[in-house]
């Protein structure tokens, strides 16, 4: 029988990376870092799970760490979020470009300066083009299932491409809520322990690992890369499948409330999309017809599945948890306008930044950005490109 | 060198899978000055031999001494460290033309 239980967002992270039985676990304790690593340096101290903990001098040492352990073909994690992902910006790249199938928790917080460390989305979104997979879960239950379907993706031999685990900074990490854990033995039977990399180290076939490819090769290594990204957009949807079959969860690439014949659709990613769906139920009692999309994958982008359940809506609201400066709007908002380019029939589109540097979204403020998109149905005009949403004037 | 292969036909990831093939990259290409060993003057010391930093001094020995010493153009990237080093200053830089 499944357990029920009570986990912040930190511990079933610990908890589902504990289950998937890794192997190498390294980390720094930059402020602001989080439970996660704690939690399981706990779990090791106790002889509940055997790994190597790797204490590491900086996050940009600790990815290099796990991403050197993946090559051997151990299972590995390392967790960040804010200042110590910008500090592991370096190593991004070169583990996207070793293929090194690492899972990264990424708890999304706010970038200095000024100081903050509460939730917004600017660390991961600046990681956007480094070669990572991107999963963004909305509550502690997506948080703890989406560790088990991040290795199952990024080990996948089609993609062998690392993967972050997104969750909000404190209102996932450190909210405790009701989470439904996978027995140990379903848990192992979905994703089995194997070698996981294309050609591990060994001393009787030896390679070059993380050689130099000058502007004959370089271009060719890049295009595997993404190739195995396009690649990753058919194993994806298969993955969260399998979870299902064995969780009793439902998962897809996204999570559609009402969308069928909605006139307006807001997509979101992480935790803002439970508020979202909460508010629009609100409305549909009142006949208003409002939907949501919470986007559980952010790279690769999955174009077709967004076409498919969004084409239907007069408006399209998107939400971007930070600012691309001087961009013509967020990333989410830039990533749909050019889905619905080539469109004979194309939603109007619209961006709303809020919620930077931890700024709560009141279920007000859901409901003001739903009556926003319904007057743009009305009216046809989109008043302003980027809304932003919860700012002092 | 062989033809070059396209992305489908590689190794993934930035391996290759037969060690040592740093030896085929022709880094004497980068050489703006060459060294030239004036042999009446070089006594065989072989200072510039464990100085060089990349391996480019070859050392022909017969029973067990050194007869002759050569740069292996191949590799050497002319930093002219031979040269700076050479006691009898039998080690010239020479600007390459082509």
């Amino acid at each position: 029988m499944p357990k029920i239980v009570g986990l912040t967002g930190d511990e079933a992270v610990a908890h589902a990376v504990k289950q998937c039985d890794v192997d190498v676990i390294a980390a720094y304790p930059i402020t602001p870092q989080t439970i996660i690593v704690e939690t399981l340096g706990d779990f090791i101290a106790n002889g509940e799970l055997n790994a190597e903990m790797v204490h590491v001098e900086s996050e940009h040492s600790a990815l290099s760490v796990v991403t050197a352990a993946a090559l051997t073909g151990a299972r590995v994690f390392t967790a960040t979020c804010s200042q110590g992902l910008a500090l592991m910006f370096e190593i991004l790249y070169i583990t996207s470009g070793v293929r090194a199938p690492v899972v990264m928790a990424i708890a999304n917080r706010a970038l200095s300066a000024p100081i903050n460390i509460h939730a917004d989305h600017s660390d991961s979104m600046a990681a956007r083009d480094s070669g990572w997979i991107q999963l963004y879960a909305e509550n502690v239950q997506e948080v703890y299932d989406l560790i088990f379907m991040a290795y199952k993706i990024a080990e996948n031999k089609e993609v062998l491409l690392p993967t972050m685990v997104c969750l909000d900074g404190f209102t996932l990490t450190h909210t405790l809520e009701r989470v439904e854990m996978l027995d140990d033995d379903v848990a192992l039977k979905y994703l089995p322990k194997k070698p996981t990399y294309a050609h591990p180290i060994s001393i009787e076939e030896p390679a070059t690992y993380g050689s130099l490819a000058l502007p004959d090769y370089y271009f060719e290594f890049k295009i595997q890369q993404e190739f195995a990204m396009n690649r990753a957009k058919e194993v994806i949807p298969k993955a969260m499948e399998e979870f299902t079959k064995v969780s009793g969860r439902e998962y897809y690439v996204y999570n559609a409330y009402a969308t069928d014949d909605a006139d307006v659709i807001v997509i979101s990613l992480g935790s803002t999309s439970g508020t979202m769906r909460s508010v629009a139920k609100e409305l549909r009692k009142k006949g208003i017809k409002v939907g949501t999309v919470a986007l559980r994958v952010y790279r690769p982008f999955p174009a077709k599945e967004l076409k498919e359940v969004l084409s239907g809506a007069k408006v399209i609201v998107t939400m971007d948890r930070t600012l691309s400066f001087g961009a013509l709007g967020g990333p989410l908002f830039e990533d749909l306008r050019s889905l619905f380019y080539d469109e004979d029939r194309r939603p109007l589109i619209a961006d709303v930044v809020y919620g930077l540097g931890g700024r709560d979204l009141t279920p007000s403020d859901a409901k003001a950005i739903f009556e926003y998109g319904l007057e743009i149905a009305k009216t046809g005009h989109i008043p302003e490109l980027v809304k932003f949403v919860g700012v002092r004037e | 060198m062989s033809k070059l292969l396209g992305w489908k036909e590689m190794p993934i990831g930035t391996l290759i899978l037969k060690p040592g093939s740093t030896e085929e990259v022709k880094t004497g290409d980068w050489r703006t000055f060459k060294p030239v060993i004036d042999h009446n003057k070089c006594t065989r010391c072989t200072l510039c031999y464990y100085y060089c930093p990349d391996g480019s001094i070859m050392l022909k020995t017969e029973n067990g001494k050194v007869v002759k010493v050569d740069v292996d153009y191949y590799h050497c990237k002319g930093c002219g460290i031979c040269a700076k080093i050479c006691p009898v200053k039998a080690i010239s830089m020479v600007e390459e033309v082509r």
